[in-house]
């Protein structure tokens, strides 16, 4: 296998609590990441899945570096990822670009498409000369299926599919070699969808793109994923191939949370065991001791408690998975 | 006996003039009691609209009922007096929403909520009132119901609200409920549980439940009856199984063919529908999906197509739909009943 181009080791991202406007007091900490590791090569797509809360997002940014880790360390392509600045940082931003969940607050209403889809070369006149700029951003307008001659519109006048299609064009811009891709497509409709679905996957093909795929719908992941990260609660509770985490989960809240997706097929109603979890995520401020599933967990024993299981392969699995008693599901051939 | 709720030919348009909006273009459907019949459809193709001018909370204006019926229980609604609408809101009729926290007001206690029904609409006293809110919110799975009446919708976490806004829509014990995307802001963990309390409570207390969705697979979970929007109409509607196995209109299909599912074969690519929903200010001549389909012809161009009975309480508005029906679906899938 490749040498990885983004390499995370132990992240983890605290957000202080804090009480009083004169003096400030930090009186505790909100764990949105909290020892993250994770590997992307090029050209693949890693999905990143969990429910609101569990700090995928958080994982975005930081890894964006709009904000700052709180320990831990990432390396793209064998450097420092976190001790760059200046002009090596902003050479970097070209490698790596991100496209948002929402077409509609990501988008400045007061540019046209041209405007937004060009200001990338504003920032980096290295890659594109001046003169060259309107020809560019056309080129990018048909590469993601809008009409070229759209350039002068503003974003109001697109729909939202073809709003998140110019956000897929400014994150093209710079021909980056990966792109964080944070719910791209959770505001749209399914038939919308699935055309966007199927855009990123072209353009992964023509251009050699990695995707850090991160989205709480596990049928979107299934199909634009190499491999899988399931998170919970700032952690990364089980990872593997798509095929391992889909076919094979070991995890319970993996098999929760696959057991928990509403099929679109009525023949299998009453067929699937149903894992119901009881309650809500707790806070991330204040997260339970040992392992942070066991107050959800149908399989909490008192170990669970005391000591956090490791994200490792088990006897029972082979794949890694941070569960005491992990092992994969009894799977039930319906036909 | 007529349905709990009947929908005929309805009719409603936004705004005057060249920019009219034909939002609604002849809606029917019905709900008996003890059913679900599961409204799906894209953003505008108007299956909130219609639950809205149901429920007689639909501005007017911008909005204008041009024509058609609403039936409760036999009842006509539409120019109805608007204190018996008021009355048979609540009482009969309720509906939640997509977004609990909006839909709830922040400003009293969730308790407070409950227990206004109970106080105007029965007269209890504040004391009694809050007893009921309280054997409410037990109805509704709410841990600790004693002590969480007394606080705001703000502590409550996204499913608890709408537990409690549940709760809320079914203090006078309506025979009808209307749930507008209930689950669309919740994680997959909660919306299983929500979806699992909603059918728990149709089943007890036999209501007949519209489920107002875009969600396929929350359909396929619930729905006895399905009837599928677009741009304005019912372009198909049958039962649950007929409906997945066999879809006769090609909006139907297209739908299905665009969900990715997490029992899908690796690697299996989607279909999606090309194009984009028409403006509900210029629907085209014909079929109003004639642009986006595959199999249009010229006479889908001219000639809209009705909602024709295919056999069996299934019908589609295609002119083509016996041949859709008789090819039937043919996605791969994996098939495996996961346990733990």
């Amino acid at each position: 296998m490749t040498s990885p181009i983004l390499s995370v080791r132990d992240l983890v991202k605290h957000f202080p609590i804090t009480r009083g406007v004169l003096f400030r007091r930090t009186i505790g900490h909100v764990r949105a990441v909290d020892g993250v590791s994770l590997d992307l090569h090029p050209g693949e797509t890693l999905g990143v899945v969990g429910e609101s809360g569990c700090g995928k997002s958080t994982l975005a940014q930081v890894l964006m570096r709009l904000i700052p880790p709180t320990g831990g360390t990432a390396t793209f392509e064998g450097e420092d990822l976190f001790a760059k600045k200046g002009a090596a940082l902003t050479a970097w931003r070209r490698d790596m670009q991100i496209v948002l969940q929402d077409p509609y607050t990501s988008l400045n209403p007061r540019k046209t498409v041209g405007d937004i889809v060009g200001e990338p070369f504003d920032i980096h006149p290295e890659v594109a000369p001046k003169g060259d700029r309107q020809r560019r951003v056309q080129e990018l307008l048909e590469v993601v299926g809008l009409n070229p001659e759209h350039i002068r519109r503003y974003p109001h006048q697109f729909s939202g599919g073809q709003r998140q299609r110019i956000g897929i064009a400014r994150a093209l811009a710079l021909r980056p070699k990966v792109i964080v891709c944070d719910e791209p497509v959770s505001a749209l409709d399914v038939s919308i969808q699935a055309q966007v679905l199927n855009l990123l996957g072209d353009l992964q093909r023509e251009f050699g793109l990695a995707y850090l795929f991160i989205a709480h719908d596990l049928g979107v992941v299934r199909h634009l994923c190499d491999r899988v990260a399931v998170m919970y609660l700032g952690s990364i509770v089980e990872s593997g191939s798509a095929e391992d985490i889909y076919r094979r989960a070991s995890h319970p809240y993996t098999q929760a949370l696959l057991s928990s997706v509403p099929v679109p097929d009525p023949s299998l109603r009453g067929r699937r065991e149903a894992i119901r979890l009881s309650g809500d995520v707790p806070s991330p401020a204040d997260p339970p001791s040992g392992c942070r599933f066991r107050t959800r967990c149908p399989k909490a024993r008192p170990v669970c408690a005391e000591e956090p299981p490791a994200l490792e392969v088990r006897a029972a699995t082979d794949h890694p998975a941070a569960c005491h008693f992990a092992e994969p599901p009894h799977l039930v051939r319906s036909e | 006996m007529a349905p709990l709720l009947e929908v005929e030919d309805l009719r409603v348009e936004f705004g005057r003039g060249p920019e009219t909006a034909s939002v609604l273009n002849g809606v029917s459907y019905h709900v008996d009691e003890g059913e679900t019949l599961a409204v799906l459809g894209e953003s505008g193709s108007g299956k909130s609209v219609t639950a809205q001018t149901v429920m007689g909370i639909l501005d007017l204006p911008p909005g204008r009922i041009t024509g058609g019926a609403v039936r409760f229980r036999g009842e006509e609604l539409l120019g109805a007096d608007p204190e018996r609408r008021r009355l048979l809101r609540g009482e009969s009729m309720a509906m939640i929403f997509q977004d609990a926290l909006s839909a709830l007001n922040p400003v009293y206690t969730v308790g407070f909520q409950i227990a206004e029904q109970f106080r105007f609409r029965r007269g209890l006293s504040r004391r009694d009132a809050t007893a009921r809110a309280v054997e409410m919110l037990d109805q509704v799975r709410i841990p600790n119901a004693k002590q969480r009446v007394k606080e705001y919708p703000h502590q409550f976490s996204g499913g608890m609200r709408q537990r409690a806004m549940i709760a809320m829509s079914l203090a006078l014990d309506p025979e009808l409920l209307i749930a507008d995307e209930p689950t669309t802001a919740l994680d997959v963990t909660v919306q299983a549980q929500i979806m699992d309390l909603l059918d728990e409570l149709r089943r007890e207390r036999g209501m007949g439940l519209v489920l107002i969705t875009h969600d396929l697979g929350v359909v396929a979970e619930v729905a006895d009856r399905i009837a599928v929007m677009y741009a304005g109409r019912v372009v198909e509607h049958a039962d649950a199984a007929t409906l997945y196995a066999r879809p006769g209109h090609p909006y139907t299909r297209g739908l299905m063919d665009s969900v990715p599912r997490v029992d899908d074969v690796a690697g299996a690519p989607l279909r999606p529908i090309p194009g984009l929903p028409p403006s509900l200010a210029a629907i085209p001549d014909g079929c109003p999906f004639h642009p986006r389909c595959a199999h249009a012809v010229d006479r889908c161009v001219t000639e809209v197509p009705a909602l024709r009975e295919l056999g069996g309480d299934h019908q589609a508005a295609c002119h083509f739909a016996e041949r859709f029906v008789a090819e039937g679906t043919d996605r791969p899938t994996t098939h495996e009943v996961v346990s733990g």
